[in-house]
This record gives C-alpha cells, structure tokens and sequence, in this order.
C-alpha cells in the first residue's frame, strides 16, 4: 500500500505509466499542497532552529526568550543529555535489528511461501496490519499489564530464577526496547512484503537447478532482491523509533533510566519550557537522523550484493 | 553423480520409468516411460498444455512425481533435490539473475561446485555465444535474443551430465537461431552431453535431435528418429503435428501379398502392410502433400500409383521454394500439394481441372479410429476444447510458477 | 513421500509470531469486560456495563467526539490537497519535480517529537493559541505525506487508453477530469481518507505539543494513570469496525474479481 509505494520510488509502479505532460494546470494542482506544506512544514523547522538560537535575557520569566544567535544552546544540550541522545539510537538500532530479524521471515511467509493460498496470504496480512487498529498507547499499556510485576510472566520468571526477585521486566531497556519492537514490527513487515510479493519465483528454481542449497539461493538470490523492501523497512521503523518516547516513559514501559530524547524534548518544550534546549535537542535529533539515513541508502543502494 | 568440483566426462542417460503427474483438477502426465541414452539429442515435441514442460521440470528436480521414477545415469535421482541433480536448464523465461551481471550469472553454477577458474570459464562460454562483450551488462540492459543466449552460456558452462532446454531458441531471430542450433549440436557432439530439448517448433526438432517423441495430452504418442517419424506417422496426431497430411477413411476391400486396398469414396487405395497399423475394417490412411503429383490430363493406370481426380484447383499459395495448391476432389474432401517451385509460376492455375497421384508405397495407416467423415484435419477449434487448452496451459503456467 | 520437518518450520514460526502480535490486542478487547472500578490492571469479573455505560465516564466521549472530529476535518483537507499533488506528481512534468517529492518524504522521515515541537514552536512564534484547529491543522500535514504516497501509487496504474478515451468524448479539461480521471481514482482516494482518519485519531505526539486545551480520545487515555475499562471499549470497538471493514474490502475485491472472470 502506501509503505510499498514508499519504497525509493524505483520500486513503483509495474505498468508502463502514462507519458507526462507539460501544463500550466500544474501549477494549480500543487499550489495549495506545496503552500500548505511550506507554512506548516519549511516554516515550523525554521522555527525550530530560530528557537534553538534564543536567549533567555537577564531575569527574563519562565518561558521568555528573545531571538539571538546561542550556540551555546547546542552545546548545553549535549553536555546535558548525551547519554539520552546515545540510548535513543541505541534502542532505536536495537528495536530496528529485532525488528528486522522477527518480521522478515513473516513477509517471507505471506509473500513468497503462502503465495498459493491467496486466503491465507489476506489473513496474514489483516493480522499483521490488526495492531494498527488499537490504541497505541493502550496496546503499549497492555504490555505493560501482561510484562508487568504481578503478572505470571514475571512471577514465572521469578520462580525459575532466571530474573533476580528484586528486578522486573518493566522498566529496563528490555521492556523499551520490546515495546519499540513490537511496535514497528507491521512497518517493517509491509514493504519487504511488497518486495517479496513480486519476487519471481522462477529465479529461485533457477537458483536451485544451478547447484545451489535453499539456504545460499536465499542470500544470493532472494534477500538481494528484496533489499528495496528492507531498506523501506528499517527506514520506517528507525526513524519514528529513534524520537519515540511513549515506550521510555516511566508511565508505560519505561522508567526514569530508559529517558529518551523525545522525553527531554517533551518535558524541556511543555513542562519546564525551555524552548531553546528543546528546539536544539530536536533539530540534532533530526540532523543525526538525516546523515545516518544518507548514509544507509547509498550504502545499501548502489552495493552489489552477491 | 554430481561430482563436486569436476566436469562430468560425459552425458548420464535418462530414464523415466512409469511416471505420472497430477495436478489439483487435472492430470498432465498420464504415464511415462522413455529411456534416453547417454550422449544422445532428445527432442519431446508436442503443442502447449500436452505435458512436455511438466516432464521437464520433473526431471529437473523443479517437481515431484505423482508415481513413478526418474534415474539417471542409472542413479534413482527422483526423490533428490534439484541442487543435487546433475542436470542443468535452459528455462523459457531465462531466469537470469536480475542483481548480478552477466558474467556473474554466468559463472554462478560454476562458483556453488566451487569449479576451478569460474571467471574465465565463464567468459569462455560468454564467447561461445558472442556475448562476451557484453559481460559486465545487467540482464535488464540486454535484448530478449541476447538474454536467452546469456541462459544458454550460464548452463551450459557447467557441462552437466544432462541439459535440459525449454525452448531455448524461440526469441532468436532465423540467422542466430541456425547458428545457434549447429553450436548447440556441436557442443552436445564434442563433449557427449545429453540434451534433452522440449519444444513446440516441429523444424528445430526435426533439424537438431537424433531421436524425437511426440507427445499429447500426458503420453508419449510416437517416438523414433525425425524420419521415421516424419515418413510414417503412427497416429492422426501425430500426422498432423509433424508437417500437413492428406488423411482419408475408408473400409478395407482386400488385403493381398504386402498391400492393403482401402475403398475412398469409391476409388481404390493401395497401402503397403508394413506401412500401415492396422490391416482390416475402417482404417484412416495418408500421404504427404509433397509425394503427390498433379496432372493437367487423366494418368494412365499404373500398378503401385493411387490416383485420385478429378478435382478443381481451388487454392495457389506461393512460399518461396514450393507452391502449396489445394485440390478440391468431389466425395474426398480438399487435398494438399507441395510443389517444388522448378520453375517459375505455378504448374497449374486456379480453377484447373487436375488429377492428383502417388506412389503406394508413400502412403502410410494410421492406428487411429476413423475420423469423421469430411474432416481431415482434426481441427480441435470447438470452444469446449479451445478453452479446455486454455486452462490447462494456466495450470501448467502456474505449476512452472 | 517423506515428512520433512524443515516444511513447517517457518509457519509454526509465523503462528508464534501472530499470537505474539494478537496478545496486545486480545488484552485491550478482554478487559474491556473488566468489572474494575479505579484501576482496570486488576481484574474482577465479567461484566457488560463498561459497554452500555461507557459515556458515564467523564469525558471520554467528548474526547472521542473531538477525536473524531479532528479526524474529519484534518482527512478532508489532507485528502484534497494531497490528490491534487499526487495527480500533479503522477502525471505532469515540471521543474522541481524531484524536489517536491522530497519535500513530501520528509514529512514522513521526522520523528513525531520534532514535527511537533516545531509546530508548536511555530505557533508560539506567530502567537496562536493552541487549539482544535492546530490540532487539526497538524493532524492534516502529516497525514498529506501519506496521501500522497497512496494516490500517486493509484494514478500510476492508472490505464492512459481509458482517460484518452475520454478527451475524444468529452474533450480535454475538466469534464475528463470528474467523469473519468476522478472516478478511476477513487478507490485511492478512499484508502487514503482511510489511512489518513486512522493516522489522525491514534496520532499522540504531535498532538500532544499543539493541543493546548482541546482533549483528543490519546490525549484523555495519556491523562489517566490507569485509564479505565471504558477507553477499552472505545479502542475495542474501533478495532472491531477496522477489521470488519477490511476483511469487507478483501471480500468484495475478491467477488468482483471473481464476477470478471479473472482468476485469482
């Protein structure tokens, strides 16, 4: 669907598309998107960086800032809360890898293994897509419910010894970490779907009829193929996962030691207003997202894999 | 049988032994047995949907049989993976790799048997097929005929026991495909493979294979060398397929010495026995349009020539080295006539009252129930049947899938 | 024929992974029979009340309605605006093509956190108080990506022969347009407006930043320390009209595929 379409653009449309025209009527057809997205997207970044650079004058009150050009603003904010910039890639990286691991042998399942029974390919797809239909932040309480300290898994655990009597599930980097996981799992899910759907399943007879075992056929074969698909994925699911604090807060899966940047830019912007330490602590999130994705598409992009 | 590391020395012979395929709905191999010896061409030729695809693939590994065995090289190979096989395809819709190169694809069978020297070998058979140029190209930037020519070189580049082609030639223009078919019988003679060739293209089985089977709906209908095949026709089908026929019924009058008289809308046919299949009752007899003479007066009576006229010229067809004239004689229906073209224009014009003969011993019986009166042709284009071929070309489409 | 094990393990792995996937969800739709009273992490008992009552917690259905709401209004502007860009992008060449397909990814490649701190900021900037409409204002950029996205994939399949058919019968412009273009898009259109109300009602974090008073259906459920059973209903019975609505999709797509001949 729309996560499919989402793949590269190189991954579109199969039909031979309609030649494009020239025409005025262009230009009203974006007009109002673009100006829209000018005034509530361009304009709210700028913001954003014109915020990270205020000051706040001599015995100004909570909240007052005035325009300025403090950099110093982006220092204050790394010295004060690396260690939540570090763990927010961290969990990111992590919940992006199990992510990958968990889903990606589902999408094979429903585009490649259960391509001959069409029924069982739209139940697949209903149930991966079902944990979009429910409240996030209630599913996400869920967890909490069923991880949680008087639960059976915890008490099971417990009981076998295998968790210390005085450490629980929930609110450790696990818990964050599963909740981000189980979160984006339908993200990654989806596109390398769609990438598999359309894998032929003649180059994988070929593949065996020259010599090759099912397992190398898979990472000569397949998983290059569906690398668009992987790479729409783990696109989707790092990015919201890097700035997602829902699952770190103390109030769902997280506790005061699993705070996320999206946490401190929750409580620096609405709680303590601290409008410049929010503002750069966002634009370095954004801006350390924006590399590594550049980094990751032109790597995984042009790299002939073999 | 797969030596990991080696060329095979030479071809496997195959040997499929009481097969049969069914699928969910219909049945695509009734029951096969064939034995294809080593180092030999083997052509299976029949139109879409009669099942040669699927024998294919069987051997392939790319299908399990329903019931039966397949062995080769003497090896009972039928419940062994196809990368444990040593057979390698030709596949129709090429199959190559689309994220590796040319020379990558190529050299991919090579480098799973960890084979000595994959790259050069591979540009070896690149050059064989005048590709080599073109090696580091992705098969997207390749046309259809240079594709196909790419899957050719990435199988037979491992020099397997046993080749098996699936129409391998069809996107080729005439000139590449000539080429091609003396460069695959050269390679298949030098080194002794076995190839086993399955197409729709009567003219490159006949051309290329030493032994050629015919099949329809699942069975093997008659097999032999593209002469025999050609010259004496076991069945209606297999007359029909292979070429054109003249075919008439009729009741058997006499049986004397070798010949059989069969009674054609009231004129006597002579068959040779040992050129017919069955010897009494309504039988079915043919011949080839280019045994038969036309004659612009009545032919004197000749022992061991059946005459038939007169008829009217109703159709001349021009094709280059014959002409192909349709005879319209009253009580038998249309005849066929290939004419060598010796000389310029036409023997005989359209409209001209003509009679039509040949020698007895040309002519051949088949083994098949009577056709209906009038029909000559088993043309099978009743709706029912069009789409009863219809679907099962799907399901075999979809059984490749 | 052999029984090979290697057969069934992905999909006994696949059912693993669903029940896994369902857990969540079965938890929120069981304990919205939860006879609870304060906190509804503890259970005690079946009971339907929380169903038939579920206005007579305070709140929760003018969070719900104001919700629903937002989700209108910000669909139909996301909706428009996008199918217009998406025709655009789909069919007409013109300079900064490439840039403006950037420009509609990026929405989608910002965390939720710094969209909505820069909204917010932006309104702080210009002095707007936060509202229902900054809300939806909000809600209507990030859902404009995504309809995006979904139309343009709709119009590229699009069959050119049919909309050429149309100017020889209606000429060009505008009449093509509603009598043929539009048309074809539709079922686009549709799943777009779908995905954009679904994104907009669940949508916390960028609401959060630029809702000021104005409380959503998250919002409400954010504010409560336990939320109670009658937001599991709520979320339950949203769950259960999605899915109906999509297996009904599924099912009518493969009827009408079925009427056409077309195998599936």
């Amino acid at each position: 669907m729309a996560f499919a379409a989402f793949g590269g653009g190189a991954a579109a449309a199969t039909a031979e598309p309609a030649p494009l025209r020239r025409g005025w009527i262009a230009i009203g057809l974006l007009a109002p998107g673009l100006a829209y997205l000018l005034l509530f997207f361009l304009a709210p970044l700028v913001s954003l960086v014109v915020t990270s650079l205020q000051v706040a004058p001599e015995g100004a009150a909570k909240g007052e800032y005035v325009p300025g050009f403090e950099w110093a603003n982006y220092a204050n904010a790394i010295a004060s809360y690396w260690p939540h910039i570090l763990r927010s890639f961290g969990y990111a990286i992590t919940a992006t890898l199990f992510a990958l691991i968990i889903g990606y042998p589902i999408a094979y399942f429903i585009g490649v293994t259960a391509r001959k029974w069409p029924l069982i390919q739209a139940l697949s797809l209903t149930l991966v897509i079902a944990p979009f239909f429910i409240s996030f932040l209630l599913r996400t309480l869920a967890w909490k419910q069923i991880l949680g300290d008087n639960s059976w898994i915890a008490q099971t655990l417990h009981g076998l010894g295998w968790l210390p009597a005085d450490q629980n599930i929930v609110g450790t980097p696990f818990s964050v970490i599963f909740g981000l996981t189980y979160n984006f799992i339908p993200f990654m899910v989806l596109p390398i779907y769609a990438s598999l759907e359309r894998l032929d399943r003649r180059y994988l007879e070929a593949g065996s009829d020259l010599y090759a075992s099912p397992a190398t056929t898979f990472w000569k074969v397949t998983l290059p193929l569906s690398m668009p698909g992987v790479v729409s994925g783990t696109l989707l699911t790092f990015i919201p996962a890097a700035g997602d604090y829902i699952n770190a807060s103390p109030i769902y899966l997280g506790s005061i030691q699993t705070a996320m940047v999206g946490n401190v830019i929750d409580r620096t912007f609405l709680e303590s207003q601290e409008y410049p330490i929010a503002a750069a602590l966002s634009v370095l999130l954004m801006g350390i997202i924006l590399i590594i994705v550049s980094i990751y598409v032109r790597r995984s992009g042009t790299e002939d894999l073999l | 049988m797969a030596a990991s590391g080696t060329f095979a020395d030479a071809g496997a012979d195959l040997e499929l032994v009481g097969l049969h395929k069914r699928f969910p709905g219909f049945t695509a191999i009734e029951s096969l047995d064939l034995t294809i010896p080593a180092g030999s061409f083997f052509a299976l030729l029949g139109p879409s949907g009669c099942g040669k695809t699927t024998t294919l693939r069987l051997v392939a590994g790319l299908e399990q049989p329903t019931s039966g065995r397949i062995l080769i090289g003497g090896k009972d190979v039928t419940d062994v993976k196809p990368f444990r096989r040593p057979v390698n395809t030709v596949f129709q819709s090429y199959a190559l790799f689309p994220h590796m190169t040319v020379l990558e694809n190529v050299a991919f069978g090579l480098k799973r048997r960890r084979i000595a020297d994959p790259v050069a070998k591979a540009h070896e058979a690149l050059q064989l097929v005048e590709l080599d140029h073109l090696a580091l190209r992705k098969p997207a930037q390749l046309s259809g005929g240079q594709q196909q020519r790419v899957a050719l070189a990435r199988a037979i580049v491992n020099r397997p026991a046993l080749l098996l082609l699936d129409e391998p030639l069809g996107a080729l223009d005439l000139k590449l495909r000539r080429q091609m078919q003396l460069e695959l019988k050269t390679i298949q003679g030098e080194v002794g493979l076995t190839f086993l060739h399955v197409t729709h293209d009567q003219e490159e089985a006949m051309t290329m294979a030493d032994t050629v089977a015919v099949m329809n709906k699942g069975e093997i209908e008659q097999m032999g060398s593209p002469e025999e095949l050609y010259e004496l026709p076991r069945t209606a089908f297999v007359a029909n397929f292979l070429g054109q026929s003249n075919l008439f019924t009729g009741q058997v009058v006499s049986e004397s010495g070798d010949l059989i008289v069969v009674d054609v809308a009231g004129v006597k046919v002579a068959v040779p026995k040992e050129r017919a299949q069955r010897h009494r009752g309504a039988v079915t007899i043919g011949v080839r349009p280019e045994k038969l003479l036309l004659h612009s007066t009545a032919p004197v009576a000749e022992a061991g020539v059946n005459t038939l006229g007169p008829g009217r010229v109703i159709d001349v067809s021009f094709s280059g080295v014959s002409t192909q004239y349709t005879v319209a004689i009253p009580g038998i229906g249309d005849l066929v006539v290939f004419a060598q073209n010796m000389v310029f224009g036409p023997v005989v014009n359209l409209g001209a009252e003509v009679w039509v003969s040949w020698h007895a011993e040309h002519g051949f019986g088949l083994a098949d129930e009577v056709l209906d009166a009038g029909e000559k042709f088993a043309a099978d284009t009743s709706t029912g049947s069009i789409a009863q071929r219809t679907k099962e070309e799907l399901l075999e489409e979809l059984g490749e899938a | 024929m052999k029984f090979s094990l290697g057969k069934w393990l992905l999909p006994i792995y696949v059912v693993i992974a669903f029940i896994f996937l369902i857990t969540p969800i079965a938890q929120v739709i069981i304990y919205s029979f939860n006879d609870s009273r304060r906190n509804n992490s503890i259970w005690g008992g079946w009971t339907f009340d929380k169903w038939t009552g579920v206005c007579d917690q305070q709140g929760i259905c003018e969070a719900f309605g104001t919700s629903v709401l937002v989700g209108i209004v910000a669909t139909i502007v996301a909706t428009v605006l996008g199918t217009l860009l998406a025709i655009a992008l789909g069919r007409y060449r013109f300079r900064g093509r490439g840039t403006t397909s950037l420009l509609l990814f990026l929405p989608m490649a910002t965390p939720e956190v710094v969209l909505g701190a820069g909204l917010a900021a932006q309104f702080l900037a210009v002095s707007v108080s936060k509202g229902f409409w900054t809300i939806v204002i909000v809600h209507a950029l990030f859902c404009l990506s995504f309809v995006v996205v979904t139309v343009k994939a709709r119009v590229a399949s699009l069959d050119p022969s049919l909309e050429e058919a149309g100017r020889d019968l209606y000429g060009s412009g505008p009449a093509v347009f509603f009598r043929v273009t539009l048309p074809l898009l539709t079922p686009g259109i549709v799943a777009a407006a779908l995905l954009s109300f679904a994104l907009s009602f669940d949508d916390f974090i960028i609401t959060k930043f630029n809702a000021g008073q104005v409380t959503t259906f998250p919002l409400w459920i954010y504010t409560k320390k336990s939320p109670p059973a009658e937001a599991n209903v709520i979320a339950s019975a949203i769950f259960i009209l999605a899915i109906v609505a999509v297996i009904l999709t599924q099912v009518i797509t493969a009827a009408r595929r079925k009427r056409l001949g077309m195998s599936s």
